[in-house]
């Protein structure tokens, strides 16, 4: 209620490329919305439609899915894996009226920091445009009532 | 094995609308391998369902069941405690697990989640192709093991029709004709022979709902007959 909108971004980023780049982002002193919620992977391949969803319904406002750039996956092909998921879980997204929007597959190397510095500014511009997630709103009516149940 | 896809999200979602508390339940066998209705799927259904109740503002709870298979009773058995727990259940198991639930749990409206599609093989991954029409008159020694009735548009039974043309089909320039094959199978094999013999038309009155009981099973059921 009148508090400002500040976008939850969860991304699901692999250990080998994405990480190391967030990783130097950080010792390049870059600077990127503070409000992305890392979780790191061992690979993008194990990024599984039911996680995204659930994300989603857990009230993540947009979520980015990064792994090695194509053709560099330390795995060979968890991104490209990642990628058609990602693009499927789009279009389940698009179906339950939420839209696909909200969701992105990033390629970022190793040593591309800059361009994971832009890939969280992006989406953090494209969740500020969207609005809030309307299912994490609700979660948060619902956890205000519980406290106030506690209280009374 | 059966092969399916599932309906439109939109069609799933009205179809579910009326009731508050839905069981999704997936079958464990052919519809899970073709990626469309095993436990995975009925998560991913039931959480969508879900998303988009709470996005439509409707009270609706759905849950997740999955049995290894739905045309057997025994299985189906084990979905009773969830089901008595539900006002209806989406079923993603094929047109035959569907109707066995729902003979099976008579006062719980079952839905169907899926389209079954055919009778087909795993071509590559994700990718599955029809073989058979389950006509009950297997003509596959004839046919060099190609099936005219599920492979030709026409269902021709001697021989490619005049729309053949440089071993394509006229319904589909990357479509093989189906006699083609059956021709070139059968050269390779020296059973060229087998195509002086001709495959009299199809009797479709017999064709009532079919029963079959093993050999070894007909004294016991037709003890009760």
């Amino acid at each position: 209620m009148g508090e400002k909108y500040e976008p939850k971004i969860l991304a699901l980023i692999c250990t080998y490329c994405t990480y190391t780049a967030a990783d130097m982002a950080g010792s390049m002193r870059l600077q990127y919305p503070p409000n992305v919620r890392v979780i790191k992977l061992l690979c993008t391949g194990k990024v599984d439609v039911i996680y995204l969803l659930e994300a989603f319904k857990a009230g993540a406002d947009v979520v980015m899915v990064s792994g090695c750039e194509i053709g560099d996956c330390h795995f060979l092909e968890g991104n490209l894996r990642a990628k058609e998921r990602v693009a499927h879980a789009k279009t389940l997204l698009d179906d339950l009226g939420l839209g696909g929007d909200r969701l992105e597959m990033f390629h970022i190397g190793a040593s591309d920091a800059p361009k994971w510095a832009e890939a969280v500014e992006m989406m953090n511009r494209r969740a500020l445009e969207l609005g809030p997630n309307p299912l994490g709103r609700k979660k948060l009516q619902a956890g205000q009532t519980n406290i106030e149940e506690l209280r009374a | 094995m059966i092969v399916a896809e599932r309906k439109p999200f939109e069609e799933i979602a009205v179809a579910a609308s009326g009731f508050r508390k839905v069981l999704v339940a997936g079958c464990g066998t052919c519809v899970a391998v073709c990626l469309t209705g095993g436990e995975k799927e009925a998560g991913i259904l039931a959480t969508q369902l879900d998303m988009a109740a709470q996005l439509g503002e409707r009270e609706q709870v759905f849950s997740v069941g999955c049995v290894e298979r739905q045309c057997d009773r025994e299985f189906l058995e084990e979905l009773g405690p969830q089901i008595a727990e539900a006002d209806a259940v989406i079923s993603l198991a094929c047109g035959a697990g569907i109707q066995f639930l729902a003979e099976a749990y008579p006062d719980t409206p079952v839905l169907s989640g899926v389209n079954t599609t055919f009778i087909g093989v795993n071509e590559d991954v994700g990718v599955w192709t029809e073989r058979c029409r389950s006509c009950r008159d297997c003509l596959l020694t004839l046919t060099g093991g190609v099936c005219p009735i599920a492979l030709c548009p026409k269902g021709m039974l001697n021989g490619p029709c005049g729309g053949a043309d440089k071993g394509k089909c006229e319904t589909d320039q990357e479509r093989d004709c189906a006699w083609s094959v059956i021709y070139r199978r059968l050269e390779n094999t020296g059973r060229l022979a087998n195509l002086d013999q001709l495959i009299e038309a199809r009797d479709h009155r017999d064709l009532l709902p079919g029963r079959q009981v093993h050999p070894a099973y007909q004294r016991r059921y037709s003890a009760h007959e």
